[in-house]
């Protein structure tokens, strides 16, 4: 039977990913050295990873090869621009970086001011608009389609109650009030169940680590002292 | 109750997803309407048209849009669609290679055809800028990639000769875990001048282009007002939404092998919240019969 072969250095990986993994969690039991190092050897190689990452993928394509083989020489300017930006970290000289942020900001809020426009705020209104009561044709003719007309009417209800929570022009009190009191509570629906979802990513992270650990790591291993998964060589 | 160690809780919350990890129950997996909206629609996609992916996520929320990667680059070559994959997030190209593997595996153990690099996909890279790249891919692709991952000209590729802008695109597809995401393509697309979606209930979709979405659990919630209005056609949300997938394609991974513990720990959870409001009331009530 033909014995399953795995790379030195990836298996070498795996264990290092696993020793890591296990490191951050020992926080959780209490703080200690083995978590302190995993900790700051992460944030260490994420920065040198990113310095060599943005200059090959970012600076030299970006910048370096349209200016210096196209003569695009007006990137110059962006590149200033950006310098410019640096100046944030030195108190004296910190003004000069406000030519950068005004560009920055200006162009993000040109840009997204009609997209935010368009999707967030008029396509939501359009998407609000639907009949109270929705009418479908059946058997006995034309009849109520319960389904969606308590959907919508509930939509309706729920949007303009929480918009009406946000008019603070006038006291919340009387019938205002008690259409803002609604809006809360679908207000507070709605964040209950984002925080449920939050939670669901936060334990598919947690089953995503438990898999590697389990069926990458402890499997593997195993399979390699057995004798089914044979190392390759070092070099 | 309050004095209870909280690490007895992590220790119990970790039990709930390893055990059914080495011990699988095989609770049902149901998928749920945006779901098999992103399914349906990709299956309007005619045969031979061109789509374009967007991995704009990094590997620390692989769990759950990696899946959803695999199964939709499988989804694409079994109905023979031409794929172009870009990246948002620095990492993005990197994820794009793994999945590629991994589904080039699965169809070498199915005997299918391994799709060819070059002809039915094109790995394009990382590319900086969020929705400015989104805006330049409106009209020309080659300015704003020049180059592929191996930094081969897209002139020199047989696909990229099909594809010069998004409106030769039957559908873009973002796998997306935060900003620059499915935020970005939805509202700098339309901006832009991508061509519109289909209408809900419209299957010709010729001069259309679908707009399609992975996102995880936290950021998926925001995206329904999106589906709700049109601006997305389907939603694949957290690692439910890939095993709802996987199960849609009759292709177990490891989002569908997820949904076990994934039940068991909310379980465990929802035990744990009603406890502690049964013991919270329980004390309050001791604590007002002491003062009085």
């Amino acid at each position: 039977m033909e014995i399953a072969n795995i790379p030195f250095w990836d298996f070498f990986g795996v264990w290092v990913a696993a020793l890591l993994t296990l490191f951050i969690f020992s926080f959780l039991y209490k703080d200690n050295p083995f978590y302190k190092f995993a900790e700051h050897l992460f944030v260490g190689i994420s920065a040198g990873y990113f310095v060599g990452y943005y200059y090959y993928n970012v600076l030299l394509p970006n910048f370096w090869e349209p200016f210096y083989y196209q003569g695009r020489y007006e990137y110059l300017i962006a590149v200033i621009l950006g310098i410019t930006i640096l100046f944030r970290l030195s108190r004296k000289q910190a003004w000069v970086s406000r030519f950068g942020f005004a560009f920055v900001i200006g162009c993000g809020a040109g840009i997204n001011f009609i997209s935010y426009l368009q999707s967030n705020a008029l396509a939501q209104i359009y998407g609000t608009i639907t009949p109270l009561v929705t009418l479908v044709s059946g058997e006995g003719g034309i009849l109520v389609d319960w389904k969606n007309t308590v959907f919508n009417l509930v939509a309706i209800i729920g949007v303009c109650s929480a918009l009406t929570y946000f008019y603070f022009s006038k006291p919340h009190k009387g019938f205002l009030g008690g259409v803002a009191r609604l809006g809360i509570w679908f207000l507070m629906i709605s964040f209950g169940a984002s925080f449920g979802y939050t939670v669901m990513a936060r334990i598919s992270l947690l089953i995503g680590r438990m898999q590697f650990l389990i069926f990458d790591w402890i499997e593997t291993t195993m399979n390699v002292i057995n004798g089914n998964i044979a190392i390759g060589p070092i070099f | 109750m309050s004095s209870l160690d909280r690490r007895i809780i992590f220790l119990v919350v970790a039990l709930a997803v390893i055990i059914p990890l080495l011990l699988p129950i095989g609770l049902p997996i149901k998928p749920t309407a945006p779901v098999k909206a992103f399914y349906d629609s990709i299956e309007l996609i005619s045969e031979g048209s061109y789509v374009l992916i967007s991995f704009d996520y990094d590997p620390s929320t692989m769990p759950e849009l990696q899946p959803m990667a695999i199964s939709l680059l499988y989804h694409c070559f079994s109905k023979n669609l031409k794929v172009v994959m870009i990246a948002l997030w620095p990492q993005g190209a990197q994820m794009a290679d793994l999945a590629m593997e991994t589904v080039n595996q699965q169809l070498q153990a199915e005997g299918k055809p391994l799709p060819e690099y070059g002809k039915d996909y094109v790995n394009l890279g990382y590319k900086s800028g969020g929705g400015l790249v989104i805006i330049g891919l409106a009209t020309n692709f080659g300015a704003i990639f020049p180059l592929d991952t191996n930094g081969t000209r897209i002139s020199e590729l047989p696909l990229m000769d099909k594809v010069k802008s998004a409106h030769d695109l039957q559908a873009v597809f973002s796998l997306s875990a935060g900003d620059p995401g499915i935020p970005a393509w939805v509202m700098v697309s339309r901006m832009a001048g991508y061509p519109t979606p289909p209408q809900p209930g419209e299957t010709d979709i010729t001069g259309k282009m679908l707009l399609l979405g992975g996102a995880t659990a936290v950021s998926a919630p925001q995206f329904y007002p999106y589906l709700n209005t049109n601006q997305m056609q389907g939603l694949l949300g957290g690692m439910r939404g890939a095993a709802d997938y996987e199960t849609l394609l009759a292709l177990p991974g490891t989002a569908s092998e997820g949904m076990d513990p994934q039940s068991i720990a909310h379980l465990v959870i929802v035990v744990f919240i009603i406890m502690a409001n049964i013991f919270f009331f329980l004390e309050k009530r001791q604590e007002e019969r002491k003062a009085t």
